[in-house]
């Protein structure tokens, strides 16, 4: 995206006022942006407006209301809290399966490898009613679980159980490439400076890597926090306990209640985007202290 | 990923079996036994127990939704992405940042909250909604409804294939066409769309997964009304919280084989691409 970006002038030399647009001979653009703008307009833009408009039809106190009920809060702590603990397990098995992916062969790689995408692929009430099955009473871990005296379905642990799947493929997604392009040279310097393969990883590997964990991580992060079918069937959804923020949405929905639907869908939007403005924050800090 | 790297090793010594093994297994407890659940209980009372939830008329006509939804949906949304590509890509103007910032968007929106949307701009109590019962259209708990609610969680997929493809190939090759005389659309249909064939097919793979898979977005603005407003995945949850657990997940079979399709076709392509 930044490549992209208009190129700035650089300095304090005030620019002399610049078209819109470069001119170009290529035809075709008032008509191709036309429709874009149209379809953003119509599909993001307009959308968007009504939920950040809808919420506020009882004054910030309806808003403040609307999400600082008990049973608001419990729902965006568990949705949020279950996305960020999936989130870390996912940046360490999605690190360690990139890497068993990229530097080991073995029978059967590229079928692993295709079935890491499975997550995205899977619709999401496939994989909620299995994993409910899967971790239920008569399930084939459920029922092993539960000699052992643990729960895991209809409980606040379903939820995060459910969003290890989901989060995983964005991080090796992300790790892979990187992993691909690491300059073989620099972990050879290293072994022959006399660094074992654990200081090698951590001190040569781990930080070129650092970038990539943290988009994947905030990937995973975001979309595990939003996330409805791959839960909802595991959650158990009791109110204050395993209730998630969407399915307080639709609850206020089924009510009626739209400016309090809205309320905690803005709340929900708002605390994603600041947490990806965060990590990309913390990203550009980390390049700049990386040097070059 | 298929050309090997340079680090590249057979798995020799305790330490990479170790690792590879705990990869391995992981990757069975997380995404390779929730999916052979599905099949295990789509079969657990037989073949023709299995079949038999594909007769029932409203199985069929969720399939016909489902495959009706994503007809509208991924059309749109390719036209959306090829459009948005062309002027972003090939030309230079401000507010371009803006514009990928808003088209990336929806990724970080709930699906529930993509759904809700629709019903603040279209429901009963919606901004439009006085006015369409006025006039006699349902858009929620309808399928118009159905197909925007697919279509705003959906609508970054093809874009974001496009757009750095077609940045990353420039306009050379366009310019060079034109300044021989060759028409704007020759030059899209001739240039252009051969360079970003594999890229576009792609997009509209994932794109279409995603679009037949939905389930939170539409299942805020279906009114899960049977054999009218249910989309396959809503009726896999219908038949679950009927107990029917056969029926569900046969149904869920058939999303699954969708997916694991996609997959296929999708590795398949990445190979070709490269």
């Amino acid at each position: 995206m930044v490549a992209l970006a208009t190129p700035r002038v650089a300095g304090g030399v005030a620019p002399r006022r610049r078209p819109w647009r470069e001119p170009s001979v290529l035809p075709g653009f008032a008509g191709a942006l036309g429709f874009t703008l149209l379809y953003v307009g119509l599909i993001i833009l307009l959308p968007l407006a009504a939920l950040a408009a809808r919420p506020w039809e009882h004054g910030l106190q309806g808003v403040l209301d609307a999400i600082l009920k008990p049973r608001t809060l419990a729902a965006l702590r568990l949705s949020f809290g279950a996305a960020l603990l999936a989130a870390f397990v996912n940046v360490a098995m999605g690190l360690l399966i990139a890497w068993v992916l990229g530097r080991y062969r073995f029978p059967g790689r590229r079928i692993v490898d295709a079935l890491v995408d499975l997550p995205f692929a899977l619709p999401t009430a496939v994989a909620g009613i299995a994993l409910a099955t899967l971790y239920g009473p008569n399930g084939w871990i459920g029922a092993a679980l539960a000699r052992g005296g643990v729960k895991v379905a209809f409980t606040p642990t379903g939820v995060f159980v459910a969003l290890l799947a989901v989060g995983l493929p964005f991080v090796v997604r992300a790790v892979q490439p990187v992993l691909d392009d690491l300059d073989a040279s620099l972990e050879e310097a290293a072994q022959t400076l006399g660094a074992n393969p654990v200081q090698t990883f951590a001190r040569v590997i781990l930080p070129a890597l650092a970038p990539a964990l943290i988009t994947g991580f905030a990937l995973a992060f975001a979309r595990g926090a939003g996330e409805y079918g791959s839960v909802i069937f595991i959650a158990g959804n009791m109110p204050g306990v395993s209730e998630i923020a969407p399915l307080v949405i639709v609850t206020r929905l089924e009510q009626y209640d739209y400016a309090g639907a809205a309320s905690v869908g803005l709340a929900m939007l708002a605390i994603s985007l600041l947490a990806l403005v965060a990590v990309n924050a913390v990203q550009v800090a980390m390049s700049r202290r990386g040097g070059r | 990923m298929s050309s090997p790297s340079v680090g590249a090793r057979r798995v020799a010594g305790p330490v990479p079996g170790i690792l590879l093994a705990v990869a391995l297994g992981w990757l069975a407890l997380v995404i390779g036994a929730p999916l052979a659940t599905v099949l295990a209980q789509a079969l657990s009372k037989g073949v023709g127990a299995f079949l038999a939830t594909f007769s029932e008329p409203d199985a069929l006509a969720a399939i016909r939704l489902t495959l009706l939804v994503a007809a509208i949906a991924v059309p749109l949304n390719a036209a959306f992405g090829l459009a948005a590509a062309w002027s972003i890509a090939k030309f230079e103007f401000r507010g371009k940042t803006l514009l990928l910032t808003l088209i990336d968007l929806p990724l970080s929106l709930s699906p529930v909250v993509a759904g809700l949307v629709w019903v603040l701009l279209f429901g009963a109590r919606g901004w439009f909604g006085p006015w369409l019962e006025g006039a006699g259209i349902k858009v929620i708990f309808a399928v118009p409804g159905i197909v925007l609610g697919t279509i705003l969680v959906t609508v970054p997929l093809i874009a974001r294939e496009l757009i750095p493809l077609m940045a990353e190939q420039g306009a050379d090759e366009e310019l060079a066409a034109i300044t021989l005389g060759a028409g704007g659309w020759t030059v899209f249909r001739r240039v252009t769309l051969p360079n970003v064939r594999w890229a576009l097919l792609h997009g509209v793979l994932l794109c279409n997964a995603r679009a037949m898979g939905e389930f939170g977005a539409v299942s805020v603005v279906s009114g899960h009304i049977r054999g009218l407003t249910e989309t396959l995945p809503l009726h896999v949850e219908a038949l679950y919280n009927d107990y029917d657990f056969v029926g569900a997940f046969a149904a869920a079979t058939l999303l699954a084989g969708l997916a694991v399709v996609t997959l296929a076709a999708k590795t398949v392509l990445e190979r070709a691409i490269r």
